[in-house]
């Protein structure tokens, strides 16, 4: 189906989303506490059908986190955006390594780097730096003047 | 550019005196063993990134390099003469380098291949893992420079190690005359 | 900071292999818990190689940051460039003239005909054979010679531009491509029968490494490693880009699902590789090959995905932009870090031999990985 029998389809299953306008896809607006349920459901309802996480990552907006999916589905070949803000001083969000395993990387890498927990993560430690390293790195207010050489 | 020193059949270093019954053979033994070292330079399998792609092709047929004397690439560092940084140099990866460096038997050399293991090369602004050259962690010998180098390039590179030890100008005769100041 | 080499209670033996290893295929970390020889568990440990090439970015301009993917996942660099290219094409909205998209194509096609030969040799190594990576790597520096000429290097060229390509094909670019196309239809057979064809090799790979369909699109792997286990997943044909929809080729899949399926997927794209080569060669339209930009770009404000197939899978370039002459931020979605998820689940049960095969097979650039 294209883009817009997809948002009235979305619409109707998940009636407290927002929808964002821009994109090229269907970009939908969630909230933190509901986003695990309507994980599942955008991933087992048939008709949906969306089986294949294809980047999962987190935007700093220097008041709150947006954590961003990009989900796509093999067998319709339907792309959606999924969009959740975070506060910044909490920034925790319940992992969905359970319903797709490419998470799992995936949400150590911005774990590593931006220092969002994810609850129930089966293995949650840094990936890329060293396991005692201060500081997350991709966040705006980083500050590194031993190793970072500003041009 | 200077040419390179070295001819293209390398000389033994040494004099034959013509005595009754056959010649004796007379020379330092110092530049026989120089001579020796520089031609089997075994180096080790190292490489991260990039450099170490231009390193499989200077050992592959086209710029085969086991015609200098580097034929066997090892993989263990107990058995290693040479060990050729081929590509960037992390923070993570800094202690894996200087524990290979401290397990390879004296007498050892260091090539920094490469932009990224002179100086962090193209990673040098805003990055935060990244160290701003090899020579911070262990001693180099010889830089190439080169985003990547060519193969040639790094053939030259070993020759010039070469005449370096030829010429007994290694880091072991520069311990020794610091010893006594 | 190191993990310490030590047995457990049930006599479990827990060992490493790398960072610094010949069949690691870079700087991977392995901390392998066997019993006996048969493994457990394997767990990668990443970031040898982590130059924080998403950071580095924010503070370089739209034309800059495009060198840096280039060193990202080397051996389809031509292809990093032209995703980055095509996701500012994107956010500007410019219309690339028809002779550079013929002519990026070409090049892609031709940097995944040098991966695949950089992996089937390195596949050989792995494995035991040392013949494979002597002969692989002749025909590799003819496409070698065939980008410096007409790119200026080797390995990292940075060719694709936004608005088309830097500068035209050299005069002797036609007839040395033909000369190539000549010269590798033969050695593809010949590659057949030194390795496809050869028992030994057949019994280290079959039923070794088995990977589902459904085990696949979770651990989100693109590219040929989920290709061998049945998956349609070819970016140029579901979302086609630049002229892939006007060229002849097949979207290779097996369903064995094994290490054996997965190299015959690699060695058959070869050979689409090389038709879609011979279809292009005689037919690049004369005009532009760069489109007129302006001298400093901005993108505006909001967010744009691109996706491009490489050598190794789906490779995606996200920006987030705010209107300024750097990205706010980028994500590069690479395919190695998907497929090297999958590993621990494909080795289980086997040996320490299955494990390299399997390796060899995923075909990780490590720092595409770690980015």
């Amino acid at each position: 189906m294209n883009k817009e029998e997809l948002k009235l389809k979305l619409a109707e299953l998940f009636p407290l989303a927002g929808f964002i306008e821009t994109g090229e896809w269907v970009t939908l607006e969630l909230s933190s506490a509901d986003g695990k349920s309507i994980f599942r459901r955008l991933r087992h309802t048939p008709g949906l059908d969306f089986d294949y996480l294809f980047c999962l990552t987190c935007v700093d907006w220097k008041t709150h986190f947006t954590m961003v999916y990009h989900l796509s589905s093999t067998l319709h070949r339907q792309s959606l955006v999924i969009k959740i803000k975070l506060d910044r001083d909490q920034p925790e969000i319940e992992t969905v390594s359970d319903i797709w395993l490419t998470a799992e990387f995936h949400e150590r890498e911005v774990y590593d780097l931006f220092g969002v927990r994810f609850l129930g993560h089966p293995d949650l430690r840094r990936l890329f730096l060293t396991e005692d390293w201060v500081g997350w790195p991709l966040r705006k207010d980083y500050e590194d003047p031993v190793n970072m050489i500003k041009l | 550019m200077t040419e390179p020193t070295v001819k293209s059949e390398t000389v033994f270093p040494g004099e034959v005196h013509p005595t009754a019954g056959g010649g004796i053979l007379v020379s330092k033994i110092d530049d026989v063993i120089n001579w020796a070292r520089s031609n089997s330079l075994w180096p080790l399998v190292f490489g991260t990134s990039c450099c170490a792609i231009e390193m499989m092709s200077t050992a592959s047929a086209k710029y085969d390099w086991s015609r200098f004397g580097f034929e066997v690439a090892r993989a263990t560092p107990r058995q290693a003469d040479v060990i050729i940084i081929a590509g960037t140099i992390v923070n993570k990866m800094g202690p894996v380098l200087k524990r290979l460096y401290d397990q390879m038997p004296d007498p050892k050399y260091v090539i920094a291949m490469g932009a990224c293991a002179t100086s962090g090369g193209p990673f040098f602004y805003n990055t935060y893992s990244v160290v701003k050259g090899a020579d911070h962690i262990i001693p180099v010998d010889v830089y190439i420079a080169g985003c990547p180098p060519r193969p040639e390039a790094l053939l030259h590179a070993l020759i010039t190690l070469q005449e370096k030890i030829r010429s007994g100008a290694g880091r072991e005769k520069i311990k020794i005359e610091n010893k006594y100041e | 900071m190191f993990e310490e080499v030590g047995t457990t209670e049930q006599g479990d033996l827990v060992i490493n292999v790398g960072p610094q290893h010949p069949s690691t295929h870079g700087v991977l970390h392995l901390i392998i818990t066997l019993s006996g020889e048969t493994i457990k568990n394997v767990e990668p440990h990443l970031g040898y190689i982590h130059r924080s090439i998403e950071k580095m970015c924010e503070s370089l301009s739209y034309r800059q940051f495009i060198y840096v993917t280039s060193r990202m996942d080397y051996l389809s660099s031509h292809i990093n460039n032209h995703g980055c290219a095509l996701c500012v094409e994107k956010g500007l909205q410019i219309e690339i003239p028809p002779r550079a998209k013929v002519i990026r194509v070409l090049m892609d096609e031709l940097t995944r005909l040098a991966s695949h030969q950089l992996w089937w040799a390195a596949m050989g190594m792995d494995i035991g054979a040392l013949t494979p990576f002597f002969h692989a790597f002749r025909e590799r520096e003819a496409i070698n010679d065939i980008m410096e000429e007409t790119c200026g290097a080797r390995l990292t060229m940075n060719y694709m531009v936004p608005g088309g390509v830097m500068t035209d094909l050299h005069p002797n670019f036609q007839k040395r491509v033909k000369d190539f196309i000549l010269l590798f239809n033969s050695k593809i057979d010949e590659y057949d029968e030194l390795l496809t064809n050869n028992v030994i090799f057949q019994n280290r790979m079959k039923d070794v490494g088995f990977l589902s369909r459904a085990d696949a699109i979770s651990y989100g792997c693109t590219g040929p490693t989920a290709r061998g286990s049945g998956l349609h997943c070819d970016i140029r044909k579901l979302y086609p880009y630049e002229v892939y929809d006007q060229v002849k080729f097949d979207e290779i899949t097996e369903s064995a699902g094994d290490c054996f399926a997965r190299y015959l997927v690699r060695l058959k794209e070869m050979r689409q590789s090389l038709s879609i080569v011979e279809q292009l060669i005689d037919n690049i339209p004369d005009g532009d090959f760069l489109a007129k930009t302006k001298a400093v770009l901005k993108l505006p404000k909001g967010e744009f995905y691109s996706r491009i197939e490489t050598a190794r899978g789906e490779f995606g370039v996200y920006i987030v932009s705010e209107g300024g002459t750097t990205p706010y931020r980028i994500k590069f979605r690479s395919p190695g870090f998907s497929n090297l998820s999958a590993l621990n689940h494909m080795a289980k049960g086997h040996k320490i031999g299955d494990l390299v095969a399997i390796m060899g097979t995923l075909d990780l650039v490590i720092p595409d990985i770690d980015r």
